[in-house]
């Protein structure tokens, strides 16, 4: 039986006898000396075929994954506070407005909460499609399989397994109320910093 | 007569035709053999058939009604690319085109997407009837994996064919199944343990994107058209292959 350190002998060459049938610790230097240039060249050449074939297939996989995105991008400014909060009786707890005009072009409602702010994902938490807003009845229903949301978000029937997804909302340097669409709180998450602005 | 017979053996004779047919059709059993040998599709094909091959109860012809149908995906699927460009502007209109004003079109198109439908079908039933007859058993376990991957390959090479027509039905579908792609574990934003955002994820790498757009619309259809079908065909190869290997066509004990 050969041990694996005879692996690393060249064809020909009795490494059978020093390597072979016992396990006897050998010399660091004489196993140097069995890289021969057969060995060197097998080395060589594989290594420098399977780096060549590691570097080409790294760079297809970034290849993957484009600088430049053709897609809006994932922040937008909503306007100054003040055009949400004017003062008056409408800033009791419980009193909850909804802003439709970012839905078309952002998929996002802004809703006033009381004194909160905070943008609504217009993305149903069943399947993803877009539920509409009924402001008669003021709640959202999902055309696709009749999810119902309370004007909150939160979901009261229909197979909407959670309330509605809320965005990222800061007021910027600039004074203006910005909503990150790359940050999405979950219902657990809807009472954290930054998923909601209170004036 | 003579002089057309005359022609007919000058032309066997020449070094053209046997540059490719390398043997005469003397009906001697070393030529039948030679024959089978020296031709790509004869060889690809058993040069012997056993007569329970025959028994379609059996086998129900699946895995070949399976190839039958693919093979007309294959030339559908390259006549409807004369007409179709995988642009957002462009390929729901290519489609209608296609579908309304393309002579043949409606009937090409219809039967590339029932033939897809049909695949699905007989690519589940040959599977079945692998597992019934136990012919997945050594020393076919290998031929088994393989088949598993074919199967594979023909479900994502209906899910890429979904997207091409960029009506409400694929756009939708496809957004439904890429949404699924997020909780793949480790490698999707979404999935357990994930290790990558949403700028980096498989789902990333599969839309080219964070949205199904443009770079979707493109990518599934290079899947479709180039890389699915490759990968199809070469594991068709090694299929059909190892059935010969491990002891040809599955047979009733």
């Amino acid at each position: 039986m050969p041990t694996p350190r005879s692996r690393f002998l060249g064809r020909g060459e009795s490494g059978d006898d020093a390597a072979g049938g016992t396990a006897a610790p050998m010399d660091v230097s004489a196993d140097k000396q069995r890289i021969n240039r057969r060995m060197f060249l097998k080395i060589t050449g594989w290594g420098s075929f399977f780096i060549t074939m590691g570097v080409f297939l790294a760079g297809t996989l970034r290849f993957l994954f484009p600088r430049v995105l053709f897609e809006q991008p994932p922040t937008f400014k909503i306007g100054v506070p003040g055009d949400f909060f004017s003062g008056g009786p409408d800033l009791q707890d419980g009193h909850i407005r909804v802003y439709e005009q970012w839905k078309k072009e952002h998929a996002v409602w802004i809703v006033r909460e009381g004194r909160r702010l905070y943008a609504m994902y217009a993305k149903c938490t069943h399947l993803g499609c877009t539920p509409n807003w009924f402001p008669e009845e003021r709640i959202f229903k999902c055309p696709c399989h009749g999810s119902r949301f309370y004007s909150n978000g939160v979901n009261f029937a229909g197979p909407a397994p959670r309330p509605l997804d809320r965005f990222g909302i800061f007021l910027a340097g600039d004074g203006r109320i910005t909503v990150d669409k790359s940050r999405i709180y979950r219902f657990r998450d809807f009472d954290k910093q930054g998923a909601y602005l209170e004036v | 007569m003579s002089r057309k017979k005359s022609l007919w053996k000058r032309v066997r004779r020449s070094q053209v035709w046997r540059s490719v047919f390398r043997h005469d059709y003397t009906d001697t059993r070393r030529n039948r053999i030679l024959q089978i040998r020296s031709n790509i599709f004869l060889h690809i094909h058993p040069a012997r058939i056993p007569s329970h091959a025959g028994r379609i109860r059996f086998t129900w012809c699946m895995g070949g009604i399976t190839f039958f149908l693919f093979i007309v995906e294959v030339i559908t699927g390259i006549l409807l690319m004369f007409y179709y460009r995988p642009v957002i502007e462009y390929a729901y209109q290519d489609m209608k085109y296609l579908r309304f004003d393309v002579p043949f079109g409606i009937i090409l198109r219809n039967i590339h997407r029932w033939a897809a439908h049909l695949m699905i079908a007989t690519v589940m039933l040959h599977m079945l009837r692998v597992f019934l007859t136990g012919s997945y058993k050594p020393p076919r376990e290998f031929n088994w994996v393989v088949g598993v991957n074919l199967l594979v390959v023909t479900f994502l090479l209906s899910f890429t064919g979904y997207l091409l027509p960029w009506d409400q039905l694929a756009y939708w579908a496809i957004t439904v199944g890429a949404n699924m792609i997020r909780a793949t574990p480790f490698i999707g934003h979404e999935g357990p343990f994930a290790l990558v955002d949403r700028y980096h994820d498989i789902r990333f790498m599969l839309l080219g994107g964070t949205e199904i757009g443009a770079n979707a619309l493109l990518r599934f259809y290079v899947l479709h058209v180039i890389v699915l079908p490759l990968a199809a065909a070469v594991l068709v190869g090694v299929h059909f292959w190892r059935i010969r290997k491990d002891g040809g066509i599955s047979r009733p004990l």
